[in-house]
């Protein structure tokens, strides 16, 4: 993440969270990076470690291959469906990442545009939400999947949940 | 904006309340404790492994590269010391937590993720001793050098402010006792340097001062003391707030520049608003290893559980102590904050409203000589307090600091430090009050 936002803390709730990271199977990642120590490179490497495919998006690796899949200079160059869009990219770059998304949502299926920890565009966002996209922004998927299934407070984070449930780490 | 994004999932009709908005006493039983997932245990259980096994080769590379959250050893992450730092990252109102073996590893944790040799930072004189040894000694044969002010005027910490000024550290509630910081001008004094605040909030406790909720980047514990609280276990922890910007000028290359002790990771970019912690935890305790036992965290674990009413009733029979001695004969001064004759009772209105904590110091009446004197015979005549050097107790405890804990120091030393001859420090238990009060009475004479 780079500097984070200085706008009013944003508030979603973990039951939206909860079911967007549940429903989501296939997540096109934008700002996507091959070298390993890049956030974006470990958030993948994790996301595939659960299950969801992600599809790399970046144009100056088109084509090239990022762990495992192929990666496509924009979000229309790729082939498959995929449900939600990942923003990898500084906030300046988020509109038009938004733009894209918002154009081929119909045609690709997907449901929800998420913004990195880090990136926020509100003016974005209200296009999104406009066109029926769930817009999430200034959180880390992989961070949220592992606040919410478990896995998060064993490095000491406040996850914020409290349960007294019996609840296997996951979805 | 975007608070309340158009559904196109809609989220389910009555989410759970945040762990922000429940109560303390609900979050010390159950914050970080969900039943035991495999077996439906609902105490949290000792997990009482050097190692855990990897699902497989490629699992074990991500959790050493910290591509994924998980466990390897348990210098690192324990899933019971896990528990106990989820629940006190709650308890402060912080982001994150990382525990260690003792309130004095985790300050060294602190200050090895924050400064590099030849860097510096502020501290409070009025301070528990130890730190002031570990800081004034210790560090700076690390390249550390800490510069002591009196922070009971504010602006000696802006007076002692250097380029190379990397933290400025206090206690609220100072020990040995009775005094109070005002807060709020060292809070700014500390964003307009772009440098952290930490408190040690060991002697308040999360339950009479919450330092995040006046502005503190970082709080650590000696969960040793109150929050342990039966003096059974030693143990520390450092909570970060998440709301400290590392990247605003450059001063923590350790934060935001690419670290060689874990490939060129950025620990800033990478992990974010817990990013203190996970350096603290995977570069510091990884590599000098002062980590808390799973037994130590799951006393401590219990006792918080417990933390409220205690503290409840520990500030309840503090302020009858020191009532009953600020009106004996034989006592020359008490300085407790709870007293309303107290220079620091409006700080303690102010900033700790439920209480002014339980360890304070009095002085008894004769000359310095003669007050040293009857301080070693009150020591030794007590019957229910416990000649020893700990605080925050079940047990009432007593310590005559010039004869023990302050004997090495000079005479200035010991006076600077608020541990002249005549002084006697006390840490009031859960016993009976009436009880302590006989018994210090009988021991005056």
């Amino acid at each position: 993440m780079s500097k984070p936002a200085a706008e009013e803390p944003l508030h979603y709730d973990d039951a939206l969270l909860r079911r967007i990271l549940t429903n989501a199977k296939t997540i096109a990642m934008v700002g996507a990076s091959p070298d390993w120590v890049r956030p974006s490179n470990f958030a993948m490497k994790y996301l595939q470690r659960k299950g969801y495919r992600v599809i790399p998006v970046n144009p100056g690796h088109a084509g090239k291959d990022i762990l495992g899949e192929t990666t496509y200079a924009c979000l229309r160059d790729i082939p498959d469906k995929f449900d939600m869009v990942d923003v990898f990219r500084t906030s300046d770059a988020a509109g038009a990442i938004a733009d894209e998304a918002i154009e081929v949502a119909a045609n690709k299926g997907a449901q929800v545009l998420w913004m990195q920890l880090g990136v926020r565009d509100d003016a974005a966002a209200e296009r999104a939400a406009a066109a029926g996209v769930t817009v999430v922004m200034n959180r880390c998927p992989k961070i949220e999947y592992g606040r919410l299934f478990g896995e998060l407070g064993w490095s000491g984070v406040n996850t914020g949940i409290i349960s007294s449930k019996r609840r296997k780490p996951g979805p | 904006m975007n608070d309340k994004p158009k559904k196109a999932l809609s989220p389910s009709p009555a989410p759970s309340p945040a762990a922000g908005e429940y109560g303390i006493e609900t979050l010390a039983i159950h914050a970080g404790a969900s039943p035991e997932p495999v077996t439906g245990a609902r105490n949290t259980p000792i997990y009482q492994t050097t190692s855990y096994v990897f699902e497989d080769v490629e699992h074990a590379a991500d959790l050493f590269n910290l591509q994924t959250f998980g466990f390897i050893y348990s210098r690192l992450t324990n899933p019971t010391v896990a528990v106990l730092e989820e629940r006190m990252a709650a308890l402060e109102g912080g982001r994150a937590a990382v525990c260690a073996a003792s309130g004095h590893a985790v300050q060294f944790l602190a200050f090895f993720t924050l400064l590099e040799p030849g860097d510096e930072f502020i501290s409070s004189l009025n301070l528990y001793g130890g730190s002031i040894t570990q800081f004034g000694h210790s560090f700076k044969r690390l390249g550390w050098t800490c510069h002591f002010v009196d922070p009971t005027n504010p602006e000696n910490f802006q007076k002692a402010l250097t380029p190379k000024c990397k933290a400025i550290f206090i206690e609220v509630l100072a020990n040995p006792g009775g005094i109070v910081l005002d807060v709020e001008p060292i809070v700014a004094i500390a964003r307009e340097a772009g440098i952290p605040l930490i408190v040690d909030n060991t002697m308040a406790t999360p339950y009479l001062c919450r330092p995040m909720e006046w502005g503190a980047d970082l709080v650590v514990h000696s969960t040793t003391k109150f929050l342990s609280g039966h003096g059974t276990s030693m143990g520390g922890a450092l909570i970060e707030s998440g709301k400290f910007d590392w990247a605003r000028d450059g001063k923590f290359p350790t934060m935001t520049e690419p670290d060689p002790a874990y490939h060129g990771l950025t620990f800033y970019e990478t992990f974010g608003d817990f990013g203190f912690t996970m350096k603290a935890r995977t570069v510091a305790l990884r590599d000098f290893g002062p980590a808390m036992s799973p037994a130590n965290a799951f006393y401590t674990i219990t006792g918080i559980e417990s933390l409220p009413v205690r503290m409840e009733r520990h500030v309840a029979n503090a302020q009858k102590v020191a009532k009953f001695l600020d009106a004996h004969p034989a006592v020359d001064w008490v300085s407790y904050a709870g007293l309303k004759n107290s220079p620091y009772h409006a700080l303690a209105k102010k900033y700790l409203p439920r209480g002014a904590g339980s360890v304070f110091t009095f002085g008894l009446k004769g000359s310095p000589k003669g007050g040293y004197e009857a301080g070693i015979r009150l020591v030794e005549t007590v019957n229910l307090f416990s000649h020893l050097a700990n605080v925050g107790d079940t047990r009432s405890l007593i310590l005559h600091p010039a004869s023990t804990t302050h004997r090495q120091l000079t005479d200035e030393q010991r006076h600077a430090a608020g541990a002249g001859p005549d002084v006697i420090r006390l840490s009031v238990g859960l016993e009976t009050a009436d009880d302590l009060l006989a018994d210090l009475d009988q021991a005056l004479g």
